[in-house]
């Protein structure tokens, strides 16, 4: 077997931006969320919205810290193994990557600590500012990472000499054809995905029975929110697919697995596409959805993957599945909500099954979101920059198999070491509950003589 | 690759300059408690001591995130060489730097007792040290490059004088953790500061001594460039400084002052920065690009110089504050033992 830097390299990053991205899914929504809190807790002056934005940001500092440190893996990798993209590229995407530096990262970081250490520090207005500057920072941050991510699919606002991009128009490039949607898109999955951590910590709560009155005030803020979020996701992610049908067809064509380019074509629930022989075995059908859904009209065209020569195609199989479960997941939430009303109305929001079923939807959000960045990134394939720069022209030419291969073990030992520890204590903190008397975090002139203790004395002010 | 009049490359070189030395220096520090840390005597002073910097050691970290994009951004060449020829330090430090970061939310958990996370903290720290000092020796040394590419091996790095700029950077970087130490704590934890930052500033001193001496013996341009007249009399100044500022260093962690061994080994640190910059300039990969052959599109350094000019300053106001609200010692709690 011969080592091949292009692959290891690919699964590599596949590897180091798969954890980071869940943490990102849920922080961006729980910044939101806890600035909403502390927001009534100021306004309102009750002591109960403290006490939960406080439990939530004891949660938050954990996520946010795994967030940064597998983050900073992020840019090094253009240059350790993507280094010919990054000659190639740079002169486009790197003042976003740079904007994103500068407007987000700094401002999360430097505002965090504020907000984790600073509760006695300053005064009320000014760690609800600092919860605010750390919302504001992670939506600043999906901005621009997603602007580059968005442009390397849909590229636009440059021009090619001697083999490398230059820019033309910043606007073009910055709000590249795909990027209003993927950023829509991926926000809103990001916000259900911390709604439904909050609505199975919620329930957790509640069943528990010592925390019950926190617990029901974060399903109620939970289940209101994702009434509206998940039907919103949903349209969100048909204008998304509408996106892709007109600027990324072979993506498409991967994605519903269609060979033939055709009219009034079925929905395809689920097949065994096969490559090779260019067709689906096992295919389960509906006629004539697939026009309808995909175009909004009976009689809409898809491309086929004939239409593309072998070497410009997508992996149709992953790309089919990633997608399928994304969908699949967006129903289920979508029944839970439903469920949650049925419930509500028949009061009966708290029978025992109900509770558990939500507590149990905890993953739900985060599985939706790897399987839509797989459908996304596997279905942009064989290219890095779609249509014009090839993922195995990317790679870094000094590369050996082996190299990577022994970095690739590197980070696949530490962030299994690392998520599970960071899991683990995750879960340690829900199950200690928004407990009175606890304040999280006191730094500088600290009560207990640890970095962010909740558990040992200290009142709160 | 529009014409432009205005040449944008030393404002760039100044900006990144100035970003990689506010990363050497607050992370400097902070990495600095990070390896002083096991030496610290019992678990109370352990706690303590992380304590003072873990409001803001997330920020520093950041600038390493800055100085990473803003070589891509301002110097993508530089950017495609360099950092595919130290595939491995790079690697080894983003691993360590992930072990250290991750200890600050896990070990709390459990501060009374010694558990993994505080030799994650302790050896994560002293392992990203050692891994940025390799990648500046094997940065000084150069690279074999191809057209626009590394051409060498991913094991090129490791050299003897690579390895030399390694454990100086560990003397460095403790030397502004004692500094800081210093500064934030009081009583027998001070004093045992006081000490480190001793021990640290010898092996400061033998460390830029050798590679003061190395440098000019390896690349006879860099002794052309210190040792040819004039330039020996107008650049005598930054080793006799140099020399100063070590004495004034040593009498001040040995006295009571209480911020000026942090201000002096900043200045130590600065003066460094100063006889590297001289040795190479104007070359970003050192033999082969200068910082203008290597230097981004006059368009893409425009447009992010507007946004750039207008944030940095904004980004150093409120992490001046944040540094404000966290200002005077740390203390632990009386009553907790």
């Amino acid at each position: 077997m011969t080592l091949d830097p292009v692959v290891l390299s690919r699964i590599q990053f596949a590897w180091v931006i798969a954890w980071h991205i869940l943490l990102p899914a849920f922080t961006v929504g729980l910044a939101s969320f806890i600035a909403v809190l502390e927001g009534i807790g100021f306004l309102t002056g009750r002591e109960i919205w403290q006490r939960i934005s406080t439990f939530w940001t004891r949660i938050f500092a954990v996520s946010f810290g795994m967030g940064v440190v597998s983050g900073v893996v992020m840019p090094f990798q253009f240059g350790t193994n993507w280094s010919r993209f990054s000659d190639i590229a740079a002169n486009v995407i790197s003042p976003l990557l740079s904007y994103e530096a500068l407007t987000a990262f700094f401002l999360e970081s430097a505002f965090l600590g504020v907000l984790l250490f600073g509760r006695k520090k300053v005064p009320a207005w000014a760690h609800l500012v600092a919860a605010v500057m750390v919302a504001g920072g992670t939506l600043f941050s999906s901005f621009w990472i997603l602007s580059t991510n968005s442009w390397m699919q849909t590229p636009a606002g440059f021009e090619i000499i001697d083999g490398r991009f230059f820019p033309k128009d910043w606007m073009a490039i910055i709000f590249n054809p795909s990027f209003p949607y993927r950023l829509l898109h991926t926000v809103a999955a990001f916000y259900v995905t911390t709604a439904f951590v909050v609505l199975s910590v919620g329930s957790y709560l509640v069943r528990g029975g010592q925390f019950a009155a926190e617990g029901r005030i974060m399903r109620l803020l939970a289940l209101g929110f994702l009434s509206l979020m998940v039907p919103l996701q949903m349209v969100l992610g048909d204008a998304h697919g509408l996106n892709t049908r007109d600027h990324q067809p072979a993506k498409l064509a991967a994605i519903e697995a269609r060979w033939e380019t055709e009219r009034r074509v079925p929905l395809t629930l689920f097949a065994i596409p096969d490559e090779a022989a260019e067709t689906n075995r096992y295919a389960i059908e509906i006629p004539l959805l697939g026009s309808l859904i995909l175009t909004h009209e009976w009689d809409g065209e898809i491309k086929g993957l004939k239409d593309f020569p072998r070497e410009d195609r997508p992996p149709v199989a992953v790309p089919f599945f990633a997608f399928r479960i994304m969908v699949g997941i967006g129903i289920l939430m979508l029944g839970i909500v439903a469920l949650g009303w049925v419930q509500w109305l028949r009061d009966r929001f708290e029978a025992p099954w109900f509770l558990r079923l939500c507590q149990y939807s905890v993953p739900l959000g985060f599985i939706a979101v790897l399987a839509g960045w797989t459908t996304t990134e596997v279905g942009r394939q064989p290219w890095t920059i779609y249509g014009l720069l090839r993922t195995a022209h990317s790679v870094t030419p000094s590369l050996t198999g082996a190299d990577v291969l022994i970095s690739l073990l590197a980070y696949a030992g530490t962030y299994l070491v690392m998520f599970s520890a960071g899991l683990l204590l995750l879960r340690r903190l829900v199950r200690k509950g928004p407990a009175p008397g606890t304040s999280p975090v006191e730094g500088g002139r600290p009560r207990q003589p640890v970095t962010a203790a909740p558990d040992m004395g200290g009142d709160r002010p | 690759m529009s014409g432009s009049i205005l040449d944008f490359v030393p404002l760039w070189t100044g900006i990144l300059g100035l970003g990689v030395c506010l990363y050497v220096l607050l992370d400097g520090f902070d990495l600095g408690v990070g390896i002083l840390f096991g030496f610290m005597p019992d678990t109370a002073s352990r706690n303590l001591v992380m304590n003072s910097i873990a409001p803001i050691w997330d920020g520093n970290e950041t600038w390493l995130v800055l100085g990473g994009i803003g070589l891509l951004a301002a110097f993508p060449l530089a950017f495609a060489i360099i950092i595919p020829a130290v595939y491995f330090p790079i690697l080894v430090m983003l691993l360590a730097l992930v072990f250290r970061g991750v200890a600050f939310e896990f070990r709390y958990r459990e501060a009374d007792h010694r558990t993994f996370w505080d030799y994650g903290f302790g050896i994560g720290s002293t392992v990203a040290t050692f891994a940025q000092g390799v990648v500046l020796g094997a940065f000084i040394q150069g690279f074999k490059v191809e057209g626009r590419h590394f051409a060498g091996s991913s094991m090129d790095f490791l050299t003897p004088f690579s390895l030399l700029t390694g454990v100086a950077l560990l003397f460095g970087y403790g030397l502004l953790g004692a500094g800081w130490l210093v500064l934030k704590t009081e009583g027998p934890l001070q004093a045992q500061a006081r000490r480190l930052g001793r021990l640290c500033l010898i092996g400061v001193v033998l460390g830029i001594g050798a590679v003061s001496i190395w440098t000019p013996l390896m690349d006879a341009d860099i002794a052309r460039r210190w040792f040819s007249w004039p330039n020996i009399a107008f650049l005598a100044p930054v080793p006799l400084l140099a020399g100063v500022t070590t004495l004034w260093a040593w009498r001040a962690f040995g006295g009571k002052a209480e911020a000026t061994p942090f201000i002096a080994g900043i200045l130590l640190f600065l003066l460094s920065f100063l006889g590297i910059a001289i040795s190479l300039w104007p070359m970003i990969v050192p033999h082969r690009y200068t910082l203008w052959e290597a230097a981004a599109d006059p368009n893409t350094q425009a447009f992010l110089l507007v946004g750039t000019l207008f944030l940095l300053p904004v980004i150093l106001m409120y992490t001046g504050w944040s540094y404000w609200v966290f200002r005077g010692k740390v203390r632990a709690d009386e009553g907790y033992h």
